[in-house]
């Protein structure tokens, strides 16, 4: 007979949680060290889907890595090509026109919904209700179905050009972008009395993980995690980029630092998405959407570039040094779930485990992001 | 006092509120469709792999120039071309793209200035065998010519 493990009062084990979990939405691996249902310490083991994004950005041409950006985060692609396209135009010198600007900002702010929409249905799934999701994904399909339209995929889009964009938007996409706003406004209202009111999901979430100012400061935490703990941070306005200042709208803050405010954070998100999408279709210039003069070869002068945008994940940076020639002789992608991420292992010390799972999905990781 | 029973009596409305909601939405019409039975029609736009577009006469519009040959991230195009006795054009004589790397960003079909490629509408791809993402463009214009 095998005799039972009895643990001593003060001895840990370890639990190892991933690379193939359902809780962590990809292949991170989180070591957890336990005292009973405590975690005493945890690590975030990261690297599973590394593919190299950085090099290939430096053996490829310009044009050639367009398509690389929209595979670093597949539930908000369109900020990330957004992101590198802006910086080659900056560092190039090209103009671009304003219908351009607009249609970049209407799609990026459909593919921002549709990508908390999703972390929406995940994260409430994570907590144990199934239903949200499903809905959530209906009003997404509504978004994947729009942009498909106009982009020719659903995921990973490769639609930003340098000066421009590779198709126009026709009257189908106007009205049938017109018709998802209010739809949109509407089914937020059934998210909020079905998942926000309820009070299973509230206890779960009220004053669970705390993340101070400075924590995530520290860690050089963005997007929601931040704004959640009370950080009023938004490149859209502290930084503004291409036809953002024309628009109004506002950056949800909340000071409470808990896992609720971060999920408060993104669910005002969407509306204010959607204002901006509801402005930039009553402001939508006509005119061209590619520049008359463009270069031919894409080969930015000799200098260092930095653009920074916010993405449904957070600010994600980009860093080219040009060497004159037709690749770049470094490209750095500054990925906003990275610094999120390494929140955990800090702020879960002490946590139970069950809070550290609702806290995880509260940080809306994307582990392909995370690796690049 | 109050307070704890003021919760109890909220707590448990918010419950029969959601329940409420998953009624309401259990009644209405799915949206799904079955999928190998029914099938949605794509958008036009929709990027499946690329094809050769044929002229009046039914041969390939390419000219071989190359330039997809060059534009493409992941050198999934290999393509060959000779010039016919007397001819003054290039002839397209093989046309290979190995979709096992292709990513469908189309910077083929925008790099041709001809017009000679163009997205297909086909998704259904499954297969076991790596060999038939190997398509051998060419040939399947014969194929659809017949």
């Amino acid at each position: 007979m095998n005799s039972p493990i009895l643990l001593q009062p003060d001895e840990t084990f370890i639990l190892n949680v991933g690379p193939q979990h359902p809780a962590t939405h990809g292949v991170l691996r989180v070591k957890m060290e336990m005292n009973g249902e405590y975690i005493v310490n945890a690590e975030t083991v990261i690297g599973y889907i590394h593919r190299m994004h950085e090099k290939m950005g430096e053996l490829k041409t310009y044009p050639q890595f367009l398509m690389n950006l929209s595979r670093m985060d597949y539930l908000g692609a369109l900020g990330y090509s957004h992101g590198h396209v802006l910086l080659v135009e900056k560092a190039s010198g090209i103009v671009v026109p304003e219908r351009a600007e607009y249609i970049r900002a209407i799609m990026v702010e459909l593919n921002r919904v549709a990508s908390h929409l999703f972390w929406f249905g995940a994260f409430v799934m994570d907590l144990g209700g199934f239903s949200p999701l499903m809905y959530a994904l209906q009003d997404r399909e509504h978004i994947l179905d729009m942009l498909e339209s106009v982009t020719g995929s659903r995921l990973t889009y490769c639609y930003f050009r340098f000066g421009g964009l590779c198709n126009d938007v026709d009257d189908n996409f106007i009205k049938a972008a017109r018709q998802f706003i209010p739809r949109m406004r509407k089914s937020m209202k059934k998210y909020h009395k079905l998942v926000t009111g309820n009070i299973i999901f509230r206890k779960r979430l009220e004053g669970i993980a705390p993340l101070s100012k400075e924590m995530c400061r520290k860690y050089g935490a963005s997007s929601a995690v931040a704004r959640g703990s009370g950080i009023n941070f938004d490149v859209r306005k502290n930084e503004p980029y291409s036809v953002y200042p024309e628009f109004d709208f506002d950056v949800p803050v909340y000071h409470e630092c808990d896992s609720l405010a971060r999920y408060m954070v993104r669910m005002d998100e969407i509306e204010q998405s959607l204002r901006i999408v509801e402005q930039g279709l009553d402001k939508l210039p006509g005119g061209p959407i590619m520049p008359d003069k463009k270069p031919k070869l894409i080969k930015p002068p000799v200098g260092d570039y930095y653009q920074a945008v916010e993405t449904a994940r957070g600010s994600f940076g980009i860093r080219l040094v040009s060497d004159g020639g037709k690749n770049p002789y470094r490209l750095k992608l500054r990925s906003p779930t990275y610094s999120n991420m390494h929140l955990f292992d800090e702020a879960c010390q002490g946590m139970m485990i069950m809070d550290a799972l609702a806290f995880m999905g509260s940080l809306d990781l994307v582990i392909p992001e995370i690796d690049r | 006092m109050v307070a704890y029973f003021t919760e109890i009596y909220t707590g448990l409305m918010s419950l029969f509120i959601g329940m409420g909601i998953t009624f309401k939405e259990f009644f209405k019409p799915t949206v799904t469709v079955a999928y190998p039975y029914e099938t949605l029609t794509m958008s036009s736009r929709y990027r499946g792999h690329i094809e050769l577009v044929e002229d009046e006469e039914g041969n390939p519009q390419c000219v071989v120039c190359g330039l997809c040959e060059k534009a493409c991230p992941s050198d999934c195009i290999t393509l060959a071309g000779e010039k016919p006795e007397g001819g003054k054009k290039k002839v397209l004589t093989k046309y290979m793209l190995d979709f096992t790397k292709c990513s469908l960003c189309g910077s083929c079909v925008e790099s041709c200035s001809f017009g000679a490629i163009d997205f297909s509408k086909e998704y259904n791809l499954a297969s076991t065998k790596k060999e038939d993402f190997y398509f051998d463009l060419l040939k399947r214009l014969e194929e659809r010519k017949k």
